[in-house]
Parts: structure tokens; sequence; C-alpha cells
């Protein structure tokens, strides 16, 4: 992820606190109900969490000059990942799309063209968010530009907890102690990018840089990772984040 | 279609059943499939849990299991399960577990349904498992109706006998009266036990022979004689009988490799019926028989190149109707003798009376009744010991020459080892032979014997028998004291070792390397038939076919209890595999061959294979021990 600024970590020590809050504040009917909607108490075993996995395709890397392009989301728990109930989204970002970008996500200008704006797609996104644990690999991606993108078009951003099977990857292989060592060694970090993490797990190699695939792609990793370091009674709050 | 599902419908679309199915049929699965992953060690299905869909193995590799625990199936990538319970009540008959980090696919049983509803190959391929699965045992021992009919089934009276001493004349209107085609001559009293039996009186009585129709013509009406002789005096002392117990294929190859067309039928000893050939192909229409007796119809032998397709139907038939190997290699082995027998008629024919009794030899595995459809010729000839190569020779030439050409006509292709009555070296006389046969075993290198091994599975086809019986005799006499023989003959039976298994679409050699297919002759059969050779040279068998040869071995303390047995299991599903493979060759257009690829091995298939590798790669190294070299020997 060569290029992303360094960013302050946007989250919440309480985040059942802050969504009820946020509900109370929310003007917009439709960021009134996603606040509203009762998210899984920290403590529920993740087993028992309803999940939705969550990509976002941007035009870049940078939340304030470039714009989401597509968006994939399949609801799924730790027994299912349900394609039937799978959505995806084409929306227009507004801005110059680059000619790499096209080469990278596959979709094109006229695909771009005929897109809707985000906004005519943002409530039934909401509705497909609300009360599920969202999963994404990487969260300052989809966090910041989910948040953006729905403060310039509603007054109000959207923040809410996320599992981040990156981070997880992280914990471990860049924050152990062996991963210190091979540091300081000058050996080269393991790779916690999407692909090389799947393989890990013995995942299969799928055709990257799809909104819905990667998302598909992420709710495999999660489950790969909770069956190999957690247990399906881990609470919830030690995976979110 | 999605391009966002073009991921999972490309994947399933390249494995079977889905590869035949619509795209509308594919895309309508890809939209609904479920996924979820399953760590190494994980239950997928519990016995006895509620399935609602079928499983898709999208990486990794599954263990099925009975419900008693043994395994029954190691499935990996593409391979489904769980459609045994869907097709019945949706409970788990048998459970799964996740034997590496998987990726499965649930396909919800609305979308099974729908694709056995909409299309028939998906329908067969998930429905044909069920009898496959449910009778893999007993199937192996199922077998059609000519296997399990006992031939008493097909006596339909008692036999016409009269005394020895009944003039021809009266047996004859006897037989008229009876419509009997054939009649057996009896007298009182006993001077062979195996043919004397007591009637219901408690009087004893001696079977002599039989008498036919034909006899009636060709002994006595051609010879002249007058109808007051005897029949004893013209009844024939060669008597083949079969017991009322056995099958009526037994009964069938019985008078195949006697070239008999009657039978009587004993039961305890007393002649209960006979039997005529017509009685069977009644019962059994298409049969070898017919072939049999076509072949000794031609007066050609391009007329016997035109029985080729013959054979190749008799065997698919044969296969299909549950054959075991056994049948289908003396089955086989009968037609490949009667194709000799007809060309060495032929050739006398031609070529006049032989200057010199002989014997046509046949070695390798027709001499061991396990000849496979794809087969070459191995024969030699054993001459008198009056022959004069000078004088005799070119007669014999000629004669391996027109033997040997038209067996190659008949796709018994030319030996590639040039064993074969042409070769100077393998037409001599019996002292020569026996002078070969003593110093194969008295000299042995493994470097000799690579080739000669071919020679100890030996028997007669046509000619003097008693030839090949005296060196049989020799054999059976010498290669139980000569220690070094045997190890010699060891380490040529170590030189092919079977593969360690399958694994995905690969043969998994020993060494863990991967092949894309395997020799089933060269990696199984002639290793298993080499090592079972030396055992028997080892107890003085004279038995030729494997089988036997493991049932006499069973009969001494070689091998462990139990162990020939074990190798018998092995050795006939090893046929039986090679045997399969080449009737799907066969219906498929394709030149059969020895060759068989893991992709197209059922999976029940591979694992008894693997078995059947394992058994013969143990006593492979039990053969090393058993034999050892002279090296080992002298060290201790």
């Amino acid at each position: 992820m060569k290029g992303i600024r360094p960013r302050q970590k946007i989250t919440q020590a309480d985040w059942i606190g802050y969504m009820a809050q946020r509900a109370q504040q929310a003007r917009n009917p439709a960021i009134q109900q996603f606040f509203a909607t009762e998210l899984p108490d920290p403590e529920t075993p993740i087993a028992d969490v309803p999940m939705v996995a969550l990509d976002l395709e941007t035009t870049g890397l940078d939340e304030h000059r470039h714009a989401i392009v597509s968006i994939g989301l399949v609801p799924f728990t730790l027994k299912r990942i349900k394609l039937a109930e799978r959505r995806y989204w084409v929306v227009n970002p507004s801005r110059p799309l680059a000619e790499s970008s096209i080469a990278f996500h596959h979709i094109t200008h006229s695909e771009i063209a005929q897109a809707p704006d985000l906004d005519v797609v943002l409530d039934e996104l909401l509705e497909q968010l609300a009360g599920r644990l969202v999963v994404v690999h990487f969260r300052n991606i989809e966090r910041p530009f989910l948040n953006a993108a729905v403060k310039s078009r509603r007054g109000e951003g959207v923040l809410f907890p996320m599992i981040d099977t990156m981070s997880l990857e992280a914990r471990r292989h860049r924050q152990t102690l062996w991963a210190r060592f091979r540091r300081w060694l000058g050996r080269p970090p393991v790779s916690i990018r999407l692909h090389a993490s799947r393989e890990r797990y013995g995942l299969p190699a799928y055709q990257g840089h799809h909104a819905l695939v990667d998302a598909l792609a992420t709710a495999e990793l999660l489950q790969a990772q909770i069956a190999t370091h957690y247990r399906p009674e881990t609470p919830l709050k030690d995976i979110w984040c | 279609m999605d391009v966002e599902l073009l991921e999972i419908r490309q994947h399933m679309g390249r494995f079977p059943p889905f590869d035949g199915l619509s795209d509308d049929l594919l895309d309508a699965i890809a939209e609904q499939v479920e996924v979820s992953y399953f760590k190494t060690g994980s239950d997928i299905l519990v016995l006895n849990e509620t399935l609602n869909d079928l499983c898709y193995i999208r990486s990794g590799a599954v263990e099925v299991y009975r419900s008693q625990g043994e395994l029954y199936n190691r499935l990996g990538e593409g391979d489904i399960f769980g459609h045994f319970s869907l097709l019945r009540n949706h409970k788990v008959r048998f459970p799964a577990k996740a034997i590496e980090d998987s990726l499965l696919y649930f396909i919800p049983n609305a979308v099974f349904q729908r694709l056995c509803e909409e299309d028939d190959h998906f329908a067969d391929f998930v429905e044909l498992e069920r009898p496959r699965l449910e009778t893999a045992a007993e199937q192996q021992k199922k077998s059609n109706d000519m296997m399990v009919t006992r031939i008493r089934k097909l006596v339909t009276r008692y036999p016409v006998m009269v005394e020895a001493s009944t003039t021809v004349q009266l047996a004859a209107q006897q037989m008229s009266e009876a419509q009997a085609s054939a009649l057996l001559v009896i007298k009182e009293g006993s001077d062979n036990p195996r043919f004397s039996f007591k009637d219901s009186e408690g009087q004893t009585w001696q079977m002599c022979g039989i008498l036919t129709d034909s006899d009636f013509r060709t002994r006595i009406v051609a010879e002249g004689l007058s109808p007051h002789t005897s029949v004893g005096e013209v009844v024939s002392s060669r008597l083949i009988t079969v017991q009322s117990d056995a099958s009526i294929y037994e009964a069938m190859l019985t008078m195949l490799r006697s070239n008999v067309h009657h039978l009587p039928v004993i039961y305890r000893q007393r002649p209960v019926g006979v039997v005529h050939l017509s009685d069977i192909i009644r019962y059994e229409t298409h049969s070898g028989l017919y072939l049999v007796s076509n072949i000794f119809n031609q007066s050609s032998a391009q007329g016997l190149a035109r029985l080729a397709p013959d054979v190749r139907a008799a065997f698919v038939r044969m296969v299909q109707e549950g054959a075991n190997s056994q049948m289908v290699g003396s089955a086989l082995s009968t037609i490949g003798r009667s194709f000799t027998r007809r060309l060495l008629e032929m050739a006398e024919a031609e070529l006049g009376p032989p200057p010199v009794p002989y014997c046509f030899m046949v070695n390798g595995s027709m001499a061991r009744n396990e000849q496979s459809i794809v087969t070459d010729q191995d024969n030699a000839l054993i001459l008198s010991d009056d022959f004069d190569p000078e004088l005799h020779d070119g007669y014999f030439y000629a004669l391996a020459k027109i033997v040997s050409d038209g067996l190659d006509t008949c796709g018994y292709t030319y030996c590639k080892g040039d064993v074969m009555a042409t070769n100077t070296q393998w037409r001599q006389p019996l002292s020569v032979w026996k002078r070969y046969f003593q110093d194969w075993m008295a000299n042995p290198t493994p470097e000799r014997l690579l080739h000669s091994s071919i020679f100890f599975d030996l028997d007669s086809c046509y000619g003097e028998d008693h030839y090949v019986e005296t060196l049989q005799d020799l054999i059976a006499e010498t290669a139980p004291k000569s220690p070094l023989f045997l190890a010699a003959m060891s380490r040529n039976a170590l030189n092919r070792t079977p593969p360690l298994g399958f694994f995905r679409t690969f043969v998994m050699e020993q060494d863990g390397k991967h092949n894309n297919s395997i020799n089933l002759k060269r990696r199984g059969t002639a290793p298993m038939v080499d090592l079972v050779r030396i055992h028997a040279l080892a107890c003085g068998s004279k038995a030729q076919n494997t089988f036997q040869r493991l049932n006499e071995i069973g009969n001494t303390q070689l091998l462990a209890t139990g162990m020939s047995e074990k190798l018998s299991y092995a050795f006939e599903f090893l046929c039986m595999s090679r045997v399969r493979h080449q009737m799907i060759d066969l219906q498929e257009d394709r030149l059969p061959d020895n060759n068989i690829e893991p992709e197209n091995v059922e999976d029940s298939e591979r694992h008894t294979l693997k078995d059947a590798f394992q058994v013969l790669s143990n006593a492979q190294k039990f053969l090393k021990f058993r034999y050892p070299m002279p090296a080992q020997r002298q060290g201790r």
C-alpha cells in the first residue's frame, strides 16, 4: 500500500456508546436508521455475530482527492458466506478516472458514465450494513472513504466498528516478538496483503481488485483466521476495532 | 452473468458433473452457492445431522467415512459429496472431515434437485454412485447368471447308460429311443476309483467312457465295424466330467479346454446327466463357445484374423457380465490356444505330418491361463530326441513360421524378446530343453535369467503334452534345491516396483514424485506374477496359474498365514483393474493398452488399488529377505 499517508487511527473505545450517541444526533433519516440499528454486544461470541464483508474500489488512496468507483458486499456468518445475498454497485466517482486505475479495477469509462452517484445507492448500502459487523481488509481505506463520501452527500459521516482481516494478520506477523526479531535481522516483513494472507491459509487465488470478489475473499479469510487462531466463542470485542 | 461470480462458475465448470451443464444452470449454481472454510481436522458433516446442501471442494482435501468410522473416500479439489444423503432422507450417512485446510462451496438442496431434474448427466452422475457405494463389496462377488448358476440346472434327465458288453447296434437303438446324443458306458466292478460309483441297489459300477453321436460315425461306421461290436471296444478311455455344483461357466471352460461337446455331470461320484454344448448355448447364446467352434471352422489365417473383433466383443461382454479375472484370463487363453491349435492343424495340413513327434509349448501369460486382450505371443517347440536338424528342421521352421505369422495376423503380435518357435534356440529337442533348464537353475545370474524367466511359465498347447510335463517335473524337483537360482530370480523380480498410490490426478511414486499415468502390467500384475512364481518354484509347485500357485503356496509354511490369500486378492484386483480399463478403451474405440490414467480411476478403485500396491510392495520386501543373494549367504 505504497503512498498511503500516515494518518491518525480512527477508532473508538466504546463503540456501542458512540453508535447510540450518533443515532440521537443524526438528522438524515437513513443515517439515523443506520446508527439506531443495534449492533451485537461486544461480549457476543464471534460465531453468533452477523457480519458483512465489504470492499470498496477507489480511484486512488486519498479520500480527499480520490473517490469510490465500486462497492461489493457479501453477508456472512462464521458458518456460511451467503453469495445469494451479495450486492454490487458501480458508482460515478465524479472525479477523473486515471488510466492506471482502469486497468486495475477492470471498470471502464463507459461503465462509470452510466453509473449513478453514490448518493442514489447509499440508503440501500447503509441498510445492508446496519446491524451487521462490517469486515474489511485494511480498514484505513474503507473507513475514511465511506465516511468522507457520506459526509459530502448527507452532511454527516458514518463511522462504525469493523473487523479488519489485515490487522488480524498484522497481529500475527508484524507485532510479535518474532516479527520484531525478523525486522532486526533485516528480513523483509511477511506480506499481509489480501492475496498473500489468503495463501497462508490455503485459500485459492482469486482474480483480485473486483469489489465483490475481494469482499468474498475477505469473508473467507476471516473464516480461516478465526478457525486457525481463535475459537467460535471468542468475544467480538477481542477482534473488532 | 455477473462477472464477480465467474470465479466460482469457471471453477465448477471444470469438474464433473458440472462440466456438462448448460451455462444457465451453472449460473444458477454460482448465484446460490454458500461458502465456508474448514480448518484441517475439523468436521464438515457429522453423522445423522440434517444436510441441506451438496458439498463441493473448492480447495483443500476431505475424507469421507462410513458410519462405523472406517475411511470411505479421500476427495480433493472439484469433488462433491453429500449427494447421497440429499437423494435420501437428508440425514448424513457418511460423515466428512477436512484433512487439509479446505474451502467448500455449498449448493442448496433446491438447486441440487433442479439440476437432477433438468440435467440427465448430472442426475446419472450423482445417482450412479448410489448402487456403486452400497454394494461395492457385494458387487465384486456378484456375477452374472452363468457364473452363479450350477451346471446341474441344465441336467434334465438321467444319462443313458449301457454296459460295456452291449452291442453298438443295441446301444444306438437305446440312444434313438431316448433321443440322446450321448451315452455312458459302464461295467460292473471297479478298477479306477475315480470313476466308480454305487447304484441305488448298492451295486458298484465303473464308468468306462462316453459314446457320442459323432463317435458312432467316426469310430464305428467309418471304420466299418460290425453292428455286433461291443461298445466297450470302441469307447474312448478319455473321460472328462464336471461336478454338478460347478458353475455353467466352469463347465463351459472345461469343454473349451478339452475341446469336447459332451460332459457327464457327476454328483457324489455318480453320473446324474450329460450336458451338451448346445445346452449351454441355449442357456446363454453369445458365448465364447461360438467363438471357439468358429475358430476351428476356419480354413485360413485370414479367416482366423477376421474373428479378432469377435474376441474383443466376447471380452467386453464377459467383463460387463461380471466375470472375474480368472474367468477372463482363462477364456482369453483358451481362445488364444484355439487359434494356435487351429494354425498348427492348418500347418500340418499344408506341410504334411511331422517327421518326428513334437510338442508346441506356450509360455508366459498363455501358459498361466492369464491372457489379456493386449498380448503378444510366447511359444517354443520341443521336439522328439529323434530330431535330426539336417533332416527335420526345415519342416519345423516352416511350421513355426506359419503359426507365428498366423498369430501375428490374428492380433497376437510377435514377441519382442524373440521367444518364439521361429527362433532356432527355442526349437530344440527335449534333451536340449532339459539342459537349458538345468543350466538356468545351476548357473544362475540375474542377467541370464532376465530373459529366460518367461520359460518358467510353461504349458503344452498341442502335440506331445508329456514333453512339457517332463520339463515341469524337472523344474519342480530342482528349483526348491537351488537357492542361488531363487535368489537371482528374486533379484530380477524386484526390478519393477509398484507406485505408492494416487493423489488427485497423479500417480504417487514411492519417492513422492508424481506421474501422469501408470502401466498397470509393468507396475502391478507383472511384478506380482514374478513374485508368486518364485515362491511357487521354491515350494516345488507345478501349477502355472498365479492363483493356483498361490493356493499351493498357501498349503506350505513359506509365507505367513493368510499371506497367500492376501496376495490373491491383490492380484485379482490388479488384474480386474487392468481388464476394466481395457474394456473402457475398447468401448471408446481406443486401442486397449496396459496404461491407466488416474483421472479415469474411480474413487473407490483408487483406494483398493493403493491397498493392492501396498500388499505387493510388502511382499517384494519379504522376497529380498527370504531369498538372499549369495554374497550375504557366504557372509553368514
